[in-house]
């Protein structure tokens, strides 16, 4: 018997030949453009002259590297590919992270971009580098690094002396250097946690980085290429006046047979990656959580549609139905509660093989609809099934009748299982993003496994008109307080500026930029971003939550 | 009554046997050795029966048959098939002998008491004697050959005196390991000559008829390859006057059973002369069943049994052409040295309808111990150009992979214009110099290559062990492209590609030679973009459209998918997977002579110091029952001899070491 779930497809009709449709089409195919743009420009890393100084010495490019140490022909998938867009550093960060499979084993892969700054760490790739740990550590998957890093940034200021004037707001503020250096705690604590982590050191690893190799399992270095030292020359010659050279130093051989550091000694690049692959192929990696229980079936409905679902303004509605239809095994989809609270829906799919409980907005989520949603999220934990949110929230319903309804109590009740919800959470922003419902709908600060935009996609504490506005209505009290005149011509010159910073801020660019979510997806891409998802997600064993916080009943 | 048959042979001819004898509702017995254990004859027989040592022991045969319970013995062709002791033995111990009588195997059996047979029957023959100083009176060039021989062991071609000492020399000593007798003679060598024979078939009341002729002319190392019936230039007469001839031989020796009349005709003057009576089935009497409708081992089976042959000549008819094609397992680009290996596919097509005499299937193993035939391939069509179309397309067609073999060198000779003209001689070889190898142009071998690649990325997303419903390669960020690079003889062929959304990919390939400085290397042909889709991937084959032209490309791989065998319109191509990392230290020692395949030392040649010149024999090899001279490729000077006489090498043994000519 085919093994697949009863429900019956979804119905979904889209017109695709309206002229909403063809608009947000366009629209969508135009942003598309923006963001292949900018991954050309992060593969680009360092460009062109850094890429050949890296060829000259024989050593390849990381996204080669990576190319070279996964299976031929399976997926990859970048995690934040987009990191520090319009900020002061090359877009990416000058790090690859990433989730491929190697040795048949789903691994977590850390790069560092050598034509970035050599390697340096910049804040973005610290950010990234914590989350590639902490995906590691979440979903129980081995660790590879490949390590090539000049260290820290020691650089004053990044300033470029041709500052995009579309820059991040104040730019991205450095953490005290009391405040960094978690990823060194992180990476040892992947190895107690029984997470294998590997690391290969293509070139320079110093100070900092010297404890990447220190702190992991396995590590693998190249003859005439790895240097690993806690100080470097000029520093050893600085701190005690004592002379020495890269290779004595730190060098492959050093530590492949004097200190010990170095297990595996490899000639070059390819050969390193070689034993890398053989290092992941011993680790005898099972996955606890389930192989797919259905058979995995396209969708009877065509996710090229997705590209005409949303509106770049994002108050048109959209039934988020039309996306679960493109998006799960044959459309199918058994939906829960369809007649209450309505504007949250709730229902059982699966997507890849992968059984998962999917929970979408349709509007403004009203007590009902909260409620709604707490019971879904319960019985999908009872149930050990994954939970899908497709995102596309204004927030809680506000209003008398709403806080006489009990709205906080009844969507506290939906954070509360949200939270406490300890079966893999998938999130992906399909439209807006604001306020609360970011959290209730299991964002990123709510420790889902995985967070996606798409690319029209806006996030935010609210709205932009709502922000200037409620900004308008507070100035507006305070002169009054105060007694002094309003200017009202003043007031709409601050209202469209905050407006405009508000909009700009809330894209979903600039929150990918900032390495708030996993990255940003093409529609179109939806189900295959989920299905890898939820294959990772495996690494884990799936078990729902045996207790929750007091659900104020 | 025969009931129950054993056939004191192997591979394809013992299946051959078995066909016809269960169609007589026989049960088949097989012998067997130990490296055939697993060969598909031994599987397919009834009863099968290990032997202690060989083939050649016919007293294990006939205890064998006893054990099994068979009635009659039927020899095949080669090993005992002509050995008149055994018969005689087979008969002594009350078993059915399928084959002529004990007396005239060994009289047919000693090659100059059979010339002399046939001078008392009227029959012509070649001038010849068996003592090498009368050789002037025969004239250059001329022929020495085994008395006992057969098959073209033990003959040798002696274009002048100069040669004749070494070249008797050798064939003594190739009759005597071959045959267990040096006797040899020389003979008249007719240069451009055919080999026509005619098949007779006697029963034991008198009955004798032929079966019209053979034309064996297509041989390479004096071996038939390809063999046909009727001959492109026997006529109505010349037919009846051979038939004549053969007749008169057999009635005068008392033939039964199956054999055959071997004739020289020199092409020049279409003269017959008398070669040797071969009295056993032959390896190609198919073309001749073909042709006639006889079922020659049925009437074998009947005349062994006592029965009449029940017709006479006038009952003999012949319809259409057949011809018959040998698959070796050799290398015709290497001079035909006999190859060995596994059997990575074996799989003919279905169409065209042709006749498939195997001995092997997918993953036999070639070994060293036995002749390396595989197959006879055996079309038969209303007219010659039919039926030399039809194999040459059955041969192209047939997907084999994991041994070199001359399937692509029959197919090149077949559709060649001579073949096609009848222009088949006995130095048609090296007359016309068909292709020995299967040659693509550079645009064919990327679209093989591409079809190669899109067939392993198939069974790699099939036999993925996580993620395996994802589609191939997909991508979220940027990497390059996927790449694989494949050998196909001097070429590499590189292919790199990445799927697009609409589940097509977007394909680069390029081809460059492998050494860049070899004398000859194509250049570096430019990059080539194309469109492939695979219209649909399964574990056999992939349905492919490249830049809009579909076909659906047959392909198969060796275990580890590094060997990718790869079915083009022409034949199949066997593309070589280039590693993605090499392991260090496997680089292979060149400065040397390596042993071509298994075999015993026979002879070393050079000494550790000695200055040898290029094309020097340095050792000589004796490897599947022939001896194979190994030369010095170059001028140099000899730095280590690994090997002594008698030592048993290995395929790829390292035999000589050369002095490092770099530091000179």
């Amino acid at each position: 018997m085919e093994r697949t779930l009863l429900a019956p497809p979804l119905s979904s009709h889209i017109d695709t030949g309206s002229e909403a449709f063809r608009k947000n089409r366009e629209d969508m195919l135009e942003q598309i453009e923006v963001i292949d743009q900018l991954l050309d420009e992060a593969a680009a890393g360092g460009g062109p002259r850094a890429f050949e100084r890296l060829a000259s010495r024989n050593k390849l490019p990381i996204r080669e590297r990576i190319a070279a140490v996964l299976d031929p022909d399976t997926p990859f998938m970048e995690i934040s590919p987009l990191a520090a867009y319009k900020s002061d550093y090359t877009i990416g960060g000058g790090m690859v992270v990433g989730i491929g499979v190697i040795a048949g084993t789903e691994c977590v892969i850390m790069g560092n971009d050598p034509t970035v700054l050599a390697g340096a760490l910049t804040p973005y790739a610290g950010k990234k580098w914590m989350r590639a740990l902490e995906i590691a550590r979440d979903n129980h998957m081995p660790y590879v690094s490949f390590v090539e890093s000049a260290g820290g940034d020691l650089r004053i200021s990044p300033t470029d002396p041709d500052v995009d004037p579309e820059r991040v707001p104040n730019g991205l503020q450095l953490d005290h250097f009391a405040q960094t250096g978690r990823f060194f705690y992180e990476l040892i604590e992947l190895s107690k946690l029984e997470i294998p982590t590997v690391c290969i050191v293509f070139g320079n690893s110093t100070a900092g980085g010297a404890y990447q190799p220190g702190l992991s399992d396995y590590n693998v270095v190249i003859k005439e290429q790895s240097k690993i030292f806690l100080a470097g020359p000029p520093l050893v010659k600085m701190a005690t006046g004592e002379e020495s050279d890269d290779e004595t130093l730190g060098g492959a051989n050093l530590h492949a047979e004097v200190s010990g550091l170095a297990e595996y000694f490899a000639e070059d690049e390819m050969d390193a990656i070689r034993q890398c692959r053989e290092i992941v192929s011993h680790l005898n990696w099972r996955k606890p959580g389930p192989d797919p229980s259905f058979d995995v079936v396209e969708p009877e409905h065509d996710p090229e549609d997705l590209l005409g679902l949303v509106s770049r303004d994002l108050r048109q509605p959209v039934d988020v139905r039309d996306v679960i239809a493109r998006i799960t095994d044959g459309s199918r989809f058994e939906e829960f509660k369809a007649r209450y609270g309505p504007t949250m829906i709730c229902g059982w799919s699966s997507i890849h093989g992968y059984p998962v409980g999917i929970l979408g907005n349709n509007g403004v989520i009203y007590p009902d609809a909260a409620q709604k949603a707490a019971h879904f999220i319960q019985l999908c934990n009872q149930i050990d099934v994954p939970l899908v949110f497709l995102q596309n929230i204004t927030g809680y319903m506000v209003g008398k009748d709403f806080e006489a309804d009990g709205i906080i109590r009844k969507g506290s009740q939906m954070i509360n299982a949200v939270s406490n919800s300890t079966v893999p959470h998938l999130t992906v922003i399909i439209g807006s993003s604001y306020g609360a419902g970011t959290y209730g709908m299991s964002g990123r600060a709510f420790g889902n496994r995985f967070t996606f935009l798409w690319p029209t996609a806006k996030i935010a504490v609210m709205g932009p008109k709502q922000i200037a506005g409620v900004m308008s209505i507070v100035r507006r009290g305070q002169a009054a307080r105060k007694g002094i005149e309003f200017d009202e011509e003043e007031d709409a010159i601050h209202v469209r500026a905050a407006e405009e910073i508000q909009e700009r801020g809330s894209l979903a660019l600039y929150a990918t930029g900032a390495i708030s979510d996993d990255g940003i997806i093409d529609p179109r891409d939806t189900r295959d971003v989920l299905g890898m998802c939820l294959s990772v997600v495996g690494n884990t064993p799936i078990e729902g939550a045996d207790a929750y916080g007091v659900f104020r009943l | 009554m025969i009931t129950s048959i054993l056939v004191a042979n192997r591979g394809e001819i013992a299946r051959r046997v078995f066909r016809t004898a269960r169609a007589m509702g026989m049960r088949c017995v097989a012998v067997y050795v130990d490296a055939d254990a697993d060969a598909p004859f031994v599987g397919e027989a009834d009863v099968s029966v290990r032997l202690p040592d060989n083939y050649l022991d016919g007293s294990a045969i006939i205890a064998a048959a006893q054990a099994a319970g068979a009635d009659a013995i039927h020899p095949g062709y080669g090993f005992l098939s002509e050995n008149a002791g055994f018969a005689q033995a087979v008969r002594d111990a009350g078993l059915v002998w399928v084959g002529p009588s004990p007396t005239v195997i060994e009289t047919m059996g000693d090659k100059l008491a059979a010339k002399d047979a046939a001078v008392a029957a009227g029959v012509p023959t070649l001038p010849s004697t068996t003592n090498p100083s009368n050789a002037n009176a025969i004239g250059y060039p001329l022929l020495v050959k085994a008395s006992a021989g057969g098959g073209g062991k033990g003959m040798r071609i002696v274009a002048s005196a100069a040669e004749l000492d070494e070249s008797v020399a050798a064939a003594k000593r190739e009759a005597l390991s071959g045959f267990g007798d040096d006797t040899v003679f020389l003979e008249r060598y007719v240069a451009k000559s055919r080999h026509v024979e005619i098949q007779i078939l006697g029963d034991q009341h008198g009955g004798l008829v032929h079966l019209g002729e053979r034309e064996c002319s297509i041989q390479r190392r004096h071996q038939k390859i390809i063999e046909e019936s009727p001959s492109p230039v026997v006529s109505g007469q010349m037919r009846a006057d051979m038939g004549d001839a053969a007749i008169a031989l057999g009635n005068a020796i008392g033939y039964q059973s199956a054999g055959t009349v071997e004739f020289l005709v020199d092409d020049a003057t279409n003269e017959f002369y008398f070669l040797e009576v071969n009295t056993r089935l032959q390896v190609e009497h198919p073309v001749t069943e073909e042709v006639t409708g006889v079922d020659l081992v049925r009437e074998q089976l009947r005349v062994a049994a006592g029965e009449e042959l029940g017709y006479g000549q006038d009952a003999i008819t012949f319809t259409g052409h057949a011809i018959e094609a040998r698959l070796y397992a050799e290398d015709p680009a290497n001079d035909f040295l006999p190859q060995i290996g596994t059997v990575e596919v074996f799989e003919p097509a279905a169409d065209p309808p042709v006749r498939w005499d195997t001995g092997v299937e997918t993953g036999s193993v070639v070994g060293v111990d036995f002749d390396p035939m595989l197959a006879k391939v055996v079309a038969h069509g209303p007219t010659r150009a039919e039926a030399a179309g039809r194999l040459a397309l059955a041969l192209e067609r047939l997907h084999f992979g994991g041994v070199i073999t001359n399937r692509d060198f029959l197919a090149a000779t077949l559709r060649s214009d001579a073949f096609v003209a009848g222009d088949t001689t006995t130095d048609f070889i090296d007359r016309i110099a068909p292709n020995p190898q299967l040659h693509l142009n550079n645009a064919e071998l990327q679209g093989t290559a591409i079809a190669a690649a899109m067939w392993l990325q198939g069974r790699n997303r099939a036999n993925a062990p996580v993620l395996a419903s994802m589609p191939s390669g997909f991508r979220i960020g940027r990497l390059p492209p996927q790449s694989i690079t494949f050998q196909q003889g001097e070429r590499l062929v590189s292919v790199s590609y990445q799927r697009q959304r609409n589940g097509t990919f977007a394909v680069e390939s390029l081809v460059s030679p492998v050494d860049p400085d070899a004398l000859g290397a194509q250049s570096q042909g430019e990059a080539s973009a194309s469109v492939a889709v695979v219209k649909n991937w399964a574990d056999t084959h992939v349905d492919i459209d490249i830049n809009g032209l579909r076909h659906r490309a047959r392909v198969s791989a060796n275990a580890n998918a590094d060997i990718v065998h790869v079915q083009s319109p022409r034949g199949t191509v066997t593309l070589h997977v280039l590693p993605r990392f090499e392991l260090p230290g496997a680089e292979i020692n060149t400065g040397g002579l390596v042993a071509p395949m298994p075999g015993v030392v026979l002879d070393v040649r050079c000494q550790p110091g000695q200055a040898v010149n290029a094309g020097d024999t340095l050792v000589v090899l004796e490897a599947m029952k022939m001896e194979h001279h190994m030369d010095a490729p170059a001028d140099g000077v000899v730095a280590e001899v690994r090997v002594s006489n008698g030592s048993q090498v290995a395929n790829g043994e390292l035999l000589i070491v050369f002095e490092d000519q770099t530091d000179a």
